[in-house]
């Protein structure tokens, strides 16, 4: 049982503060995505779980245990980190077996799992090698199988993917995404891809300036956003925006077109994602400035009232630069954000 | 200028440098080490090998070797890693630690004479506090232990530093993650110390041990102030060849043997702590 349960904590770097006031709960087993822009404190909140950094105020508990005056190595955590760590002076076999000749066991029961972690990871003909001769894929993915082969109750990954190319890190992100469901590992895994994200995510916690905007299940992040940063953060290409005025209650105009919303007595901002719109005969006109054949798609990105929206359509639609669009949003798609608070609102 | 070429030139002027006031002159001393007079001959090597004192010196030169330098290799690893962990007033410590090394070997040597000679402190305070009845002489031939162990004292007040300065720029230089990830992988402090910081210190161990143990084979002033004569090292021996025997071929021979013992010890050292074949450290 390895439930992680971060309670208000805060983290500051003399007068910069790195995170407010972090409250999240990982359930025992969950797969939990970090997902945030470069700088935003992942790594930060990551390493006050491990116990390599001391969190300014607040608690963090492991299964039911207090574990912030304990040492990393009491806390039953194994991590990858983001600059992986591999010890130049010991062959790639010892570097994975680290932990466990730590833990004193036998021989043979370290040579097995390392030999198993290292085939998971594709790199089991690469035992006998030393750090300083693998690529970086290669040295990152010595640094998971380091910390799978701890078979631990929790395991902190950063951004554990990021130097292989695409098709390996398709490959590596079923296989760990594999092991782990299989094991009875509780898992936080720190990533800036949102593929990665939504692809392997029980929960994903949306991070934003020291902050958790929003912690959800991938599809509930992509279709509610809880807040404007959120929307513009995950979906490729991210939500439109446009400005919307008050038009009577529970009406709103968009681009001169009106439309139903929630009430409200101020001024919002209307968004829509770029696949939930159809060509029709009454919407939003758009002007078309690029267009982009995606193979199954195409990406137009246009012109509304002087604002940059982009919208996906079906591949067999012929459209070139400069063409008048009317584009209808689906109405249950339709998001709405209060520009003040940049929080949702239903 | 030829990019190939010009590394060797610019080193010329330093090679030159060594090859007029090192290799000739050294020369010099194997061509004296080698003959008597007239053509090659060991002569000058059996005549100091067969002197009765010679087991001794060899004897001693090496004992007090292995008594000072394990002492001052886990003195300064222990001084080294403390420092390193220190986050305010590090330098100063530091410069405190490194002061016997501005202080030469025969100075040192009559400091530590100072507190073990008939009127220095440590008679002076023994017979103060009554464990004495009047001030005594500690370092004669009666106390061969005393006289070893105020050479050892000496030996390991001056020259600790010489090895503390090295490693703890080979400490300050391992990266602090190999650390944290052998923290979170289960090592304890002691483990940390034996499986990051050792291997990774391996070049600087190298060179502070090759260093220590060559000045431990080369140790004269301190000797000569402390002990006189109780105590005789090789290069006293050596010393006593030229000037008091004024028979330089003889000095000349103990001098390469005790070149050819530090080059022995420098190439067992550099064995034992060598890295491993592809490991980068
Ligand atoms: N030791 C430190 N001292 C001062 N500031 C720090 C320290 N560590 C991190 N920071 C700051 O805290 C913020 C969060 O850093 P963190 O490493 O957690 O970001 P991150 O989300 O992991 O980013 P990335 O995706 O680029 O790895 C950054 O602005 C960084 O400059
Ligand atoms: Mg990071």
């Amino acid at each position: 049982m390895a439930q992680i349960e971060i309670k208000n904590v805060a983290k500051r770097f003399g007068s910069y503060q790195a995170l407010h006031d972090i409250n999240l709960t990982i359930q025992d087993q969950e797969f939990m995505v970090l997902l945030g822009a470069s700088g935003c404190g992942k790594t930060t909140l990551l390493r006050i779980i491990a116990g390599l950094e001391t969190a300014t105020t607040g608690e963090v508990w492991i299964g039911g245990r207090r574990v912030d005056h304990l040492a990393p190595r009491d806390r039953g955590i194994a991590m990858v980190f983001q600059n992986y760590a591999v010890f130049p002076h010991l062959t790639v076999f010892e570097n994975i077996g680290f932990g466990l000749r730590m833990q004193k066991l036998p021989n043979d029961e370290v040579k097995g799992r390392v030999e198993r972690t290292a085939e998971l990871m594709h790199i089991e003909q690469l035992l006998k090698r030393y750090s300083g001769e693998l690529s970086g894929g290669q040295r990152q993915r010595v640094a998971v199988a380091r910390a799978l082969a701890m078979e631990p109750d929790v395991i902190l990954m950063d951004e554990p993917l990021s130097n292989l190319d695409a098709l390996l890190r398709m490959e590596m992100r079923a296989e760990l995404k594999g092991v782990l469901a299989a094991s009875t590992t509780t898992a936080i895994y720190v990533t800036h891809d949102q593929v990665e994200a939504m692809s392997m995510a029980d929960r994903i916690s949306v991070m934003h300036q020291g902050e958790i905007v929003q912690a959800a299940s991938p599809i509930e992040v992509y279709r509610n956003p809880a807040a404007e940063f959120v929307a513009g953060f995950i979906g490729n290409p991210p939500m439109n925006f446009l400005p919307a005025a008050p038009a009577g209650d529970g009406k709103w105009s968009v681009a001169g077109q009106v439309m139903d919303g929630p009430s409200s007595g101020k001024p919002l901002k209307f968004a829509i994602r770029p696949e939930d719109m159809r060509p029709a005969d009454t919407g939003l006109t758009a002007t078309a400035k690029v267009v982009e054949p995606l193979g199954a798609h195409l990406l137009i990105t246009c012109e509304v009232q002087g604002s940059m929206f982009r919208a996906v359509l079906d591949s067999d639609m012929s459209v070139k630069p400069g063409d008048q669009l009317t584009l209808a949003p689906q109405p249950d798609r339709m998001r709405w954000f209060d520009p003040d608070t940049t929080l949702a609102v239903a | 200028m030829n990019a190939r070429l010009l590394p060797y030139v610019l080193i010329l002027p330093v090679t030159l440098f060594l090859c007029l006031f090192f290799l000739y002159p050294f020369l010099l001393v194997s061509k004296q080490a080698f003959s008597t007079g007239a053509g090659f001959t060991l002569d000058n090597f059996r005549e100091v090998t067969s002197y009765w004192k010679f087991p001794i010196t060899m004897r001693n030169t090496l004992l007090l070797a292995a008594a000072v330098v394990p002492i001052q290799l886990a003195l300064a690893l222990l001084m080294a890693t403390m420092v390193n962990r220190m986050k305010k007033g590090r330098d100063l410590v530091l410069y405190v630690w490194t002061i016997p090394l501005g202080i030469s070997d025969l100075a040192a040597g009559i400091i530590w004479l100072a507190i073990f000679e008939q009127s220095g402190f440590l008679s002076s305070m023994m017979s103060g506090l009554g464990l004495v009845d009047k001030p005594v002489n500690l370092l004669t031939f009666q106390n061969p232990g005393i006289v070893f162990l105020a050479i050892m004292l000496a030996e390991i007040w001056r020259a600790t530093a010489i090895m503390l300065v090295i490693l703890v720029a080979g400490i300050g230089l391992i990266p602090k993650e190999y650390y944290e990830a052998a923290e979170v992988f289960g090592a304890s402090h002691w483990k940390r110390f034996l499986r990051i910081t050792l291997p990774l210190l391996r070049p600087s161990l190298q060179t502070a041990l090759v260093l220590r143990v060559i000045l431990a084979f080369e140790i004269f002033a301190v000797v000569a102030a402390l002990s006189g004569t109780l105590f005789p090292v090789l290069m006293g021996e050596t010393y006593a060849y030229q000037f008091d025997l004024l028979n330089s071929g003889a000095a000349a021979a103990m001098a390469l043997i005790i070149l050819a013992i530090s080059i022995a010890f420098t190439l067992i050292i550099l064995r034992v702590l060598r890295v491993p074949k592809g490991a980068t450290i």
